[in-house]
């Protein structure tokens, strides 16, 4: 089974968010980047599909050079080869058909992506990328095994979860759940050698309008204060709820 | 021309979060002298949707369509959008949302904003505000196709009457054969979802174990309230993921939410931004949540949540 798992390199999720030139573009000084936890989660699931059943696994990120890092990382933690697409991903649209061209060049069988990024939560380039090369797609997936063409999916619905059977090729939405935090890996130092070895292919991008810009950002306005009430008074904290908040 | 919406029913009866998608709709179809027309499947209830400005509901009445199948569904939302020359299609933010937007985007070839907060600040180019970096930040998005694609983040906008004469037609999309298909559903009956719920109650590891949840259970029980958790509550699986509040989790974007021995790390707060307001009880005064919520109890949950249960169960006893 051929594999390819999407990377977003996204800031730590500790990161002040912060906006530069006129509130258009986020504000990276002093922003560490990581693999975005969600495509982490798919990534190690491929793991498990390399050392069970023989899968290989390729990751790749649409990106400008200084996301190689993060690529890197996907190397070390056990990734076979890397392909970045040498442009800055303007919307979702714009990756999911840079992705489209590597999946129907590599003709991989299954494409893991993250739900949704932490940074712009678009979460549309999972279906999209699904719908573009005539995949099968599950979204908010949280578990899944494969058998020859088969695969056995359970995704998040709202309130519970459903058990889905479908066939290769097949993308899917990944996000916790799918493995466990503790699962995660952190690279050791001889997958970091490795890792220095491996492929990383660095592609021209297909020429692709972006369907949608942001043209700029804002910050939420500041709270006020918040209200203590004593815990010998709860009566008071209820009426607040009620006259004030009104929420209850 | 019209604008499409989505509306999701469970059961056969429409979900709350349909009408405010419908109050949205509207709200632009006003604005810009068009009408709504829904599309549903295997609803009962559609006529209800004339009281929040649908003036036409198509519903796809197929027994094959009863599950949720995310390539017929997605078709079928396509087939409805050509049929009335619909520029743009609105749906929500459910599971199911969010499964099939961006999908019904490419097959329309329309530019698709998610998480969208407020009314367009302009049609034309149609440029829209929705949450990114976690409800941490706003964007203000701009769709550069003709036509668009809006995923309403929920509770953003409410539900706002407009009485409407309603038809419903039946709708017959052409369906193609699926490769995939449910197996099983498992899901929690009698019990609020986070994603549909107005008071969220979430726990912490302040609770020091899976066995204090029941006064959680209780609390969430006496206000009509979803149980949710912090991210170590749901790695140390004292609770299931599907609670897991936060950047990595679930989004919680209700009125009222009530934080019980929870800190307030920075991506717990991201992931309850949305919500309206925010109760804290906390041993600890210097934790963290204390900055980000409206009300806040310094005090021993497991002293707090008992007195508060049987205080709301007497404010509830009269008031009902």
């Amino acid at each position: 089974m051929k594999i390819l798992v999407c990377i977003s390199h996204v800031p730590d999720t500790t990161s002040k968010i912060n906006f530069a030139n006129n509130d258009t573009e986020f504000d990276k000084n002093g922003v560490q980047f990581v693999i975005n936890p969600n495509d982490e989660f798919g990534l190690t699931r491929a793991m498990w599909f390399k050392e069970k059943q023989g899968a290989s696994i390729t990751v790749v990120n649409v990106g400008t050079a200084d996301t190689e890092p993060t690529l890197r990382k996907a190397l070390a933690i056990g990734a076979d080869e890397a392909i970045r697409i040498n442009a800055t991903p303007t919307d979702g649209f714009f990756v999911a058909k840079q992705l489209a061209k590597v999946v129907a060049d590599g003709q991989y069988d299954l494409v893991i992506a993250g739900r949704e990024s932490i940074d712009y939560n678009g979460g549309m380039v999972p279906g999209m990328l699904a719908t573009l090369t005539g995949a099968n797609f599950v979204n908010m997936c949280i578990g899944l095994e494969v058998e020859g063409t088969t695969a056995k999916a359970t995704r998040e619905i709202d309130g519970g979860k459903e058990e889905i059977e479908t066939t290769l090729p097949l993308v899917i939405g990944a996000q916790k759940g799918l493995v466990e935090e503790k699962d995660l890996r952190i690279p050791n130092m001889r997958g970091i050698m490795m890792a220095r070895k491996k492929q990383l292919a660095v592609l021209e991008p297909e020429a692709v309008e972006a369907q949608t810009q942001i043209t700029s950002f804002e910050k939420p306005a500041a709270k006020g204060d918040v209200k203590l009430v004593s815990p010998d008074n709860l009566d008071e904290l209820i009426s607040l709820l009620h006259n004030e908040a009104k929420v209850i | 021309m019209s604008i499409l919406i989505y509306t999701e029913s469970e059961n056969g009866k429409l979900k709350k979060a349909a009408f405010e998608v419908a109050s949205y709709a509207a709200a632009i179809a006003a604005q810009n002298g068009l009408s709504v027309t829904a599309v549903s499947f295997n609803t009962d209830d559609t006529d209800t949707l004339g009281t929040y400005g649908v003036s036409k509901v198509l519903n796809v009445k197929n027994e094959n369509l009863s599950e949720f199948n995310a390539t017929l569904y997605a078709d079928t939302i396509l087939q409805a959008a050509e049929k009335e020359t619909a520029t743009l299609v609105v749906l929500g933010s459910s599971a199911n949302d969010k499964f099939l937007a961006p999908m019904v985007a490419v097959k329309l070839n329309a530019g698709y904003a998610p998480n969208v907060v407020s009314l367009p600040e302009s049609t034309n180019p149609l440029k829209v505000k929705r949450t990114t970096f976690t409800n941490k930040a706003f964007a203000l998005t701009q769709v550069d196709t003709e036509k668009a694609v809006i995923g309403l983040a929920k509770n953003s906008f409410g539900l706002k009457e407009e009485q409407t004469t309603c038809t419903t037609e039946d709708f017959a999309p052409t369906i193609v054969e699926s490769s995939s298909k449910v197996l099983s559903t498992d899901k929690a009956t009698g019990k609020v979802t986070i994603a549909d719920a107005e008071i969220v109650v979430s726990g912490g590891r302040g609770l020091k174990g899976p066995e204090n949840w029941g006064m959680i259970e209780e609390l969430a029980d006496v206000l009509g309230a979803a149980t949710a958790c912090s991210k170590p509550v749901s790695d140390l699986g004292w609770r299931p993921h599907g609670e897991h509040v936060g950047q990595t989790g679930k989004p919680v974007a209700s009125n009222l939410y009530i934080a019980i021995g929870i800190s307030g790390a920075i991506q717990h707060l991201a992931g309850v931004n949305a919500s309206k307001v925010k109760v804290v009880i906390n041993n600890d005064p210097e934790a963290p949540f204390f900055k980000a919520a409206d009300y806040g109890v310094v005090g021993d949950a497991f002293e707090v949540v008992p007195q508060l249960i049987e205080k709301l169960k007497e404010y509830k006893a009269n008031n009902t």
